[in-house]
C-alpha cells in the first residue's frame, strides 16, 4: 500500500521533465515537500518516534520504485539513514551516504563520489565504528564534470560542525549496498520494459523489430539478468533485522552492478541512436545504472569481500550459498 | 506497468520442515555414496550406478514426489528441491532413475490409465523400472515436431517404425518413451504426435550406444524396425503428444539440476584454494559465482513455489535453463583458465581431470532439455513478442 502511494505521488512529483529540470539545476523543493510531508522518510522509523517501523521487506518495492523513477533526490538514502541515526540526531532535510570518508592533511575531511552531494542537505558517513553526520552547508562541493551528475567530492575543513554517532559505523556499507542494488533493480526493470514496448513499437524491414529473433534473443537475456538481479536485491531486505546482513548487501550490489552494465548495453542496442539522445527517457535510467553500479562498491568491490569470506570458511559453497 | 514474466521471479523460502529433511538425506548420503574422485563426481546425473539408484529407491526416495498407492513417498516440491539440491551437491550417480523420478513417472501419473500407473510407477519407486525420453531423431532436433517415427494402427494395437537418437541411457534402461506419429504427415507438425511407452525388450527394437568426448557413453540411437505395441502402451491420448511433452518440459527446466551441473568441480576448486597459496588471486572469482549461485537457487526456489501450488510455469523454468546452464558453463571455462595462470605452479591432478571433464561435457548442459535459441525462443513467446 505504501508503494502505490509513493508511486502515485512520483507520478504527479517526479515526472520525466521533473527529473530534467532538477539535474539541471532548478529547485527539488516541491519533490522533496511532496515526499515530506507525506511522511515516507519516516517509514522505518519506530512507532514510539512516529514512524511506520516498517519491515525491510516491505521497504523493498518502495525502494525499487524511487529507481524507476530515476528520483533525482536522495529519498531512499534519507529513509535509510534516519534508520541508521537516533532519533535525537536525525536533521530535517535531504540526507545522502557516503562512499567513503577520507581524513587529509590539516584536519581536512572530504567525502569523495557523492551520490546526490551536489544537493544533499546532510552527508552521513562510516568513519570506522562510528557514524558522522556531516552538515552540507559548509561542505565545499566540487562537482565531477560529468553531464547532468548529482554526484560530487564533498570537504569540509575540520569536523567541527559534524555530529558523531559512535558504533553503528558497520552498518552503513550494507545497508547502501542493499539500497542501490534495489534503486537498481528498479531503474533496470523500468529500461527492460521500455525496450520492451520499443521493439514491439518500431518497425522496420515491414514488421516490428521484436519479430526477429535475434531481438528477441536479446530481449531474453535482459529478462533473465532482470529477474536474477531483482532476486538478489530482494534478498538483502529478507530479514527480521533494521539492516541487511553485509553479506546479502554485498551480493546484492555485485549481482546488480554486474547485470546493470549488460542490461543499459542491450537497451541501447535495441533502442538504435533515438536512445542516446537527450530528449528520449531511456538515458534518465541508463545514467544511473551506470552512476549507481559505481556508487558504494561494484561487483568488482563487493565480489572479492564475499569469495574471502567463503574461502575462510569451512562450508562448502551450496551451504555457504543457503547461509545467506 | 511490471512484465508478468519478471514479476514471477519473487523471493521464495524453503519451508522450515524441509531442514529436517536434509539432514537425513545427508545422512543417507554420508552412509551410502562410495568415496570416489572429482572426476567421478562431476558426472552427476550422467553417472549411472544401478546398485546406487536401488538403495536410494529402499530408503524411498525414488519416484519419490508420487503417491503413496503406487509406491512414492508424496514428497512435496519443495522437499523434492532438497533432494535433488543434496544428491547434485554430493555429486551422487543419480542417472539411472533420473528420467523415470523426474519426467515419465509424473507423466504417467498424470496422463496415464489407472492400470499403467498401478505397473509402471511401483517399479519406477523401487529402481526396478530405467526410462529413457525419445524425442530426437537424425532429422529431428529443435524442431520437434518434425518427427518422422511412426506408429500405425494394426490389429491388438500399433506398428512402431523408425528411429530416435541422443536418448540418454537408451542401452541401460527397460523403457523410452517415446514421441511418435500416429496420425496425419509431418506438415500436421504438433498435431498427430502421441507418446508411446515401449518395452526396450521387444522384438524389433534395437539400441545402440554412442560413444561420447569424454569416453563415456550416456546416450545412444534407438531402432524400431515392426515393433507390435498392445493398445496399452499408448500414454494420454492419442494426437495430444505435443501437449504432454510440454508439460514434462517444465519439471525437467527449473530444478536444482539446471544449476548444479558444474557444482562438484566448483567445491573441488575451493577446496584446493583452501589448501593452496592462490586463494586470494582468485577469491573474486570465487566470490561471483557464489553470488550467481545464490541469486539462481532463489530464482529455481521461487519456480518451485509455483509448482507446487500446482502451476506449471514453463515460460519461467526456460528462462532459469538458459541463465542455468549458462552459469555452469562458466565454471569449466574459468577454472581451466585459473590453473593455467602460472604454468610454474603444480596443479592437482584430480583438479586437473575433473576440470577437463567438465570442460568438454559442458557444451552439452545448453542442448540437452532445449537448446539456448529455443529457451529464448520460449522467453520471448512469454513476453508475447512471438
Amino acid at each position: 500500500m505504501f508503494t502505490e502511494a509513493i508511486e502515485d505521488i512520483l507520478k504527479d512529483h517526479c515526472k520525466p521533465a521533473t527529473v530534467r529540470a532538477i539535474e539541471a539545476g532548478g529547485s527539488c523543493a516541491p519533490l522533496w515537500q511532496a515526499l515530506e510531508t507525506t511522511g515516507f522518510l519516516e517509514l522505518l522509523a519506530s512507532e514510539a518516534d512516529g514512524g511506520a517501523q516498517l519491515p525491510l521487506g516491505d521497504l523493498f518495492p518502495i525502494l525499487c520504485t524511487f529507481g524507476r523513477y530515476a528520483t533525482p533526490v536522495p529519498a531512499a538514502q534519507t529513509i535509510a539513514a534516519r534508520a541508521l541515526l537516533p532519533s535525537h540526531a536525525i536533521p530535517a532535510g535531504m540526507i545522502t551516504l557516503a562512499t567513503a570518508l577520507r581524513r587529509e592533511a590539516g584536519g581536512i575531511i572530504s567525502c569523495p563520489l557523492t551520490p546526490y552531494g551536489m544537493i544533499a542537505d546532510f552527508v552521513l558517513a562510516r568513519d570506522a565504528d562510528a557514524l558522522l553526520l556531516l552538515p552540507g552547508t559548509s561542505a565545499r562541493r566540487q562537482h565531477t564534470g560529468v553531464h547532468l551528475s548529482q554526484t560530487a567530492a564533498l570537504s569540509w575543513s575540520n569536523e567541527n560542525g559534524g555530529t558523531r554517532i559512535p558504533g553503528v559505523g558497520a552498518a552503513l556499507p550494507a545497508f547502501a549496498a542493499a539500497l542501490y542494488a534495489a534503486l537498481i533493480s528498479g531503474a533496470m526493470t523500468r529500461v527492460f520494459e521500455m525496450t520492451l514496448e520499443h521493439c514491439n513499437d518500431r518497425v522496420q524491414f515491414g514488421k516490428s523489430l521484436g519479430k526477429f529473433q535475434a531481438v528477441q534473443h536479446q530481449l531474453s537475456v535482459m529478462a533473465e539478468h532482470t529477474a536474477a538481479s531483482s532476486i538478489a536485491a530482494e534478498h538483502a531486505f529478507h530479514t527480521d533485522r533494521v539492516v541487511p546482513s553485509l553479506l546479502a548487501a554485498a551480493m546484492a550490489k555485485s549481482r546488480t552492478s554486474e547485470a546493470a552494465a549488460l542490461v543499459a548495453a542491450i537497451a541501447h542496442a535495441l533502442h538504435g541512436a533515438i536512445g542516446i539522445t537527450e530528449e528520449y527517457d531511456l538515458q534518465l535510467l541508463t545514467r544511473r545504472l551506470h552512476e549507481w553500479r559505481v556508487a558504494h562498491g561494484s561487483e568488482a568491490h563487493w565480489n572479492l569481500l564475499i569469495g574471502h569470506d567463503v574461502l575462510a570458511s569451512d562450508m562448502s559453497l551450496v551451504d555457504f550459498v543457503r547461509s545467506v | 506497468m511490471e512484465s508478468n514474466l519478471l514479476s514471477a521471479f519473487r523471493l521464495a523460502a524453503l519451508p522450515v520442515e524441509t531442514n529436517a529433511f536434509r539432514a537425513e538425506v545427508r545422512t543417507f548420503l554420508e552412509q551410502n555414496l562410495e568415496p570416489v574422485p572429482p572426476d567421478v563426481r562431476a558426472r552427476s546425473w550422467m553417472g549411472f550406478n544401478a546398485v546406487f539408484s536401488k538403495k536410494l529407491a529402499a530408503r524411498g526416495w525414488v519416484g519419490a514426489t508420487l503417491p503413496r498407492q503406487y509406491g512414492g513417498a508424496n514428497l512435496d516440491a519443495f522437499s523434492r528441491f532438497v533432494l535433488v539440491e543434496e544428491l547434485l551437491a554430493a555429486g551422487a550417480p543419480v542417472s539411472a532413475h533420473w528420467i523415470a523420478d523426474r519426467q515419465s513417472g509424473p507423466l504417467i501419473l498424470k496422463f496415464g490409465t489407472e492400470a499403467q500407473r498401478r505397473f509402471y510407477l511401483p517399479r519406477i519407486c523401487a529402481a526396478e523400472a530405467f526410462f529413457c525420453i525419445g524425442m530426437s531423431e537424425p532429422n529431428t532436433g529443435s524442431d520437434l515436431a518434425s518427427v518422422g517415427t511412426r506408429a500405425t494402427r494394426c490389429e491388438g494395437g500399433w506398428r512402431l517404425n523408425g528411429s530416435k537418437i541422443w536418448t540418454t541411457n537408451a542401452h541401460h534402461s527397460h523403457y523410452v518413451i517415446a514421441l511418435v506419429r500416429s496420425s496425419g504427415e509431418p506438415e500436421s507438425r504438433q498435431n498427430g504426435l502421441s507418446q508411446f511407452i515401449v518395452d526396450l525388450s521387444l522384438p524389433g527394437v534395437s539400441v545402440r550406444p554412442i560413444r561420447d568426448l569424454a569416453g563415456d557413453a550416456h546416450f545412444s540411437a534407438v531402432f524400431f524396425d515392426d515393433v507390435l505395441l498392445t493398445n496399452d502402451a499408448l500414454v494420454g491420448a492419442e494426437g495430444s503428444g505435443w501437449a504432454q511433452v510440454n508439460a514434462e518440459l517444465a519439471f525437467e527446466r527449473s530444478g536444482p539440476e539446471r544449476v548444479l551441473s558444474s557444482i562438484v568441480v566448483l567445491e573441488y576448486w575451493i577446496t584446493c584454494l583452501r589448501r593452496g597459496s592462490q586463494a586470494a588471486t582468485h577469491a573474486a572469482t570465487i566470490g561471483r559465482f557464489a553470488t550467481h549461485l545464490t541469486a539462481l537457487r532463489n530464482m529455481s526456489i521461487a519456480v518451485t513455489a509455483k509448482l507446487a501450488k500446482g502451476e506449471s510455469p514453463v515460460v519461467e523454468a526456460a528462462l532459469i535453463k538458459d541463465i542455468g546452464t549458462e552459469f555452469e558453463q562458466t565454471i569449466p571455462a574459468v577454472i581451466e583458465s585459473a590453473i593455467a595462470m602460472n604454468p610454474d605452479d603444480p596443479v592437482d591432478p584430480d583438479l586437473y581431470r575433473a576440470v577437463a571433464y567438465v570442460s568438454r561435457i559442458a557444451p552439452i548442459y545448453s542442448l540437452r532439455g532445449g537448446t539456448r535459441e529455443i529457451l529464448r525462443g520460449i522467453v520471448a513467446r512469454g513476453l508475447g513478442l512471438r
